[in-house]
């Protein structure tokens, strides 16, 4: 939030003269590398309010003649794959995914950062160990776990296993560990317990960093495929990823209509991202240089 | 206010006696509330992470073909084979090419973003939210439009429209292993999907670093440019450099999403999980040696983290990591 205000300190200003162009040539270095990074979102849009002669016509079209607005609902009827379901399913995954993992492994870095126990190193470690594992890697173990549950092509398969994440709850020890105690002693003093001190006190003046985590975990949560793909395999359990997957194997490619379901698909996210910025980029700058 | 709190305290931890406010009570009650804020994770991290890589190892020692639970003990015929299997080794050797070219590139250009936004007077905002904003998109939503609408290979792609207005022929970029242009397309979507959100810790980085050092480097008669990026700039984002570059390796051998939807069923480029996945997931469903390949590729992981981060230095990393 302070970001840009010293900064535009620190930068010299005394010496214009020949500044312009390299100011110029600043912007123009800039400009073209950010007009290469809208492309892709370019060609989203483009695809996705055409019709497939346009799109596969012999000359490239830059823009749709007539814009297809009907494009947006034909994912939704179409029979092949059902779409409407994938994208419920995303919303309640991602949804839990992000609550379960913020109430979990923030009570659990608390607890590894704030309560006195004589073995809390020891576990400390113990949850270090799982960060030099990685997560994917384990995908084989984790169904074989998950399978012999039952819990194949169910909610509680997709969502639960991913639940506790030993970095999510690193990240909220780290962050704990920096929150200032005279808060919480005053609390203490007043009679709040650990947990009431920790509800009362301790969560709603961090509001900044949850909200942070849970950007970086929904984000993560909507996006994530090997699991789903590992989980989902019947197309009911599908998520809206293992869904956009399926569409580019399909015999028949219909250009506007998985276009179409592809920017239905990314629609959230732009959401969390433009209005969720700031507790993005903070969260990152945080958690990214203390990891 | 505080004596309502009181009041809900009470009630919600009957466990503990109200009455008997003081210290002692807290110091008693401590173990009992460790274990109340990390009991549910830590069960969950045993059943869900330390259980299956226990049962991982275990099951890699077993003959295992659809079936979890493991029938006879065969050693380490399962590593033997899954060692002589040319699919999986060709994809470690792979995928060490890929990572030693995609972490340089994508820790260079995210670098390079980050000191060009850093540079500018207005706009900032508008700029970093440009590069920022891929990392919202999903890799199979990226693989889609890579592979439907740039690279497709067909002449209304854009990729070919391009070359086209050079007088270049269709380029078939990801039916093709020869010449590998599928290279070219998995590279850049990944630096389009990554960069972004990397730039932002070197963003963070380069503000972290104090003026004075530019200062004191223009007194001694620096110039600036080349020089004060060489010997101030680059020396002060080592800490993040390390990270970022420790993040990006565990990344590319971790790579799946886009290899998946990308080359589907393609014999070439495949990286290590996807292999694993035909093993374990795949008509063979073979449990034990998938299980003994996904041990082989963390030990493998282990390995480079532990030996990047003796090069690099993790110094101080003791508390950071």
């Amino acid at each position: 939030m302070t970001t840009t205000a010293p900064d535009l300190r620190k930068t010299p200003g005394k010496k214009r003269g020949g500044k312009v162009i390299g100011n110029t040539g600043l912007y123009i270095a800039t400009g073209v590398a950010a007009l290469l990074f809208l492309v892709p979102f370019y060609l989203i849009v483009r695809n996705a309010l055409m019709t497939d002669p346009e799109i596969t016509g012999e000359n490239w079209k830059w823009f749709p003649t007539d814009i297809q607005w009907g494009n947006f609902t034909e994912p939704f009827d179409d029979t092949t794959v059902d779409f409407g379901r994938a994208l419920w399913n995303s919303w309640v995954v991602a949804i839990l995914h992000t609550s379960g993992i913020l109430l979990i492994c923030s009570l659990a870095g608390y607890g590894l950062a704030r309560i006195p126990y004589k073995h809390a190193n020891k576990i400390f470690y113990a949850v270090l160990v799982t960060l030099m594992i990685p997560t994917a890697v384990t995908f084989v173990p984790s169904f074989v776990l998950v399978s012999s549950l039952g819990w194949v092509d169910t909610y509680r398969g997709l969502i639960i296993p991913g639940l506790f994440s030993g970095f999510t709850c690193f990240l909220f020890r780290q962050y704990f560990l920096g929150f200032p105690k005279e808060l919480e002693e005053a609390a203490r003093v007043d009679g709040l317990s650990y947990w009431g001190a920790y509800w009362r006190v301790v969560v709603p003046n961090s509001l900044n960093f949850f909200a942070a985590m849970a950007t970086i975990t929904f984000i993560s949560g909507w996006n994530q495929f090997l699991w789903p793909l590992v989980i989902g395999q019947d197309p009911s359990a599908w998520t809206i990823q293992v869904a956009l997957s399926s569409y580019m194997t399909n015999q028949t490619v219909n250009y506007h209509l998985i276009f179409a379901a592809t920017a239905i698909s990314i629609l959230p996210l732009l959401f969390v991202f433009l209005f969720l910025q700031r507790w993005l980029v903070q969260g990152i700058a945080q958690t990214g240089i203390k990891g | 206010m505080s004596t309502t709190t009181k009041i809900d305290l009470a009630t919600s931890a009957p466990a503990k006696p109200a009455k008997a406010r003081p210290r002692r009570s807290l110091r008693a009650s401590s173990t009992l509330n460790f274990w109340l804020f990390t009991g549910p994770f830590l069960i969950g991290l045993v059943i869900f992470v330390f259980v299956p890589m226990g049962w991982s190892i275990y099951l890699s020692f077993f003959e295992a073909r659809f079936t979890v639970s493991p029938s006879t003990f065969i050693g380490f015929d399962n590593y033997q084979a899954i060692l002589d299997n040319p699919d999986f080794t060709g994809s470690l050797v792979t995928f060490t090419v890929f990572a030693a070219f995609i972490v340089p590139t994508t820790w260079g250009l995210s670098l390079g973003l980050a000191l060009l936004v850093h540079r500018l007077r207005f706009m900032k905002a508008f700029f970093r939210s440009v590069f920022f904003i891929p990392t919202a998109v999903s890799y199979v939503a990226a693989a889609l439009i890579w592979k439907m609408s740039i690279f497709n290979g067909v002449r209304f792609g854009m990729a070919n429209t391009v070359v086209g207005w050079f007088g270049v022929d269709n380029v078939a970029w990801l039916a093709n292993p020869d010449p590998p242009w599928y290279w070219l397309v998995i590279v850049t979507l990944r630096l389009w999907l990554q960069a972004g959100f990397y730039m932002i810790l070197f963003l963070a980085a380069l503000q972290n670093i104090p003026a004075e050092l530019y200062e004191a480097a223009a007194i001694d008669g620096a110039k600036p440019g080349w020089q004060t990026f060489w010997y101030i700039t680059l020396p002060q984002l080592r800490a993040t450099s390390t990270a970022v570059i420790l993040l990006l390796l565990i990344a590319a051998y971790q790579a799946f999403d886009e290899f998946w939807n990308l080359l589907g069923k393609a014999t070439w480029g495949q990286p290590p999980l996807v292999e694993l996945y035909k093993t374990a997931l795949g008509e063979s469903q073979d449990y034990g040696q998938g299980s003994a390949g996904a041990v082989i590729l963390t030990l493998l992981i282990l390995v480079i983290t532990l030996f990047q981060g003796k090069i690099m230095g993790f110094g101080r990393g003791e508390e950071s990591k």
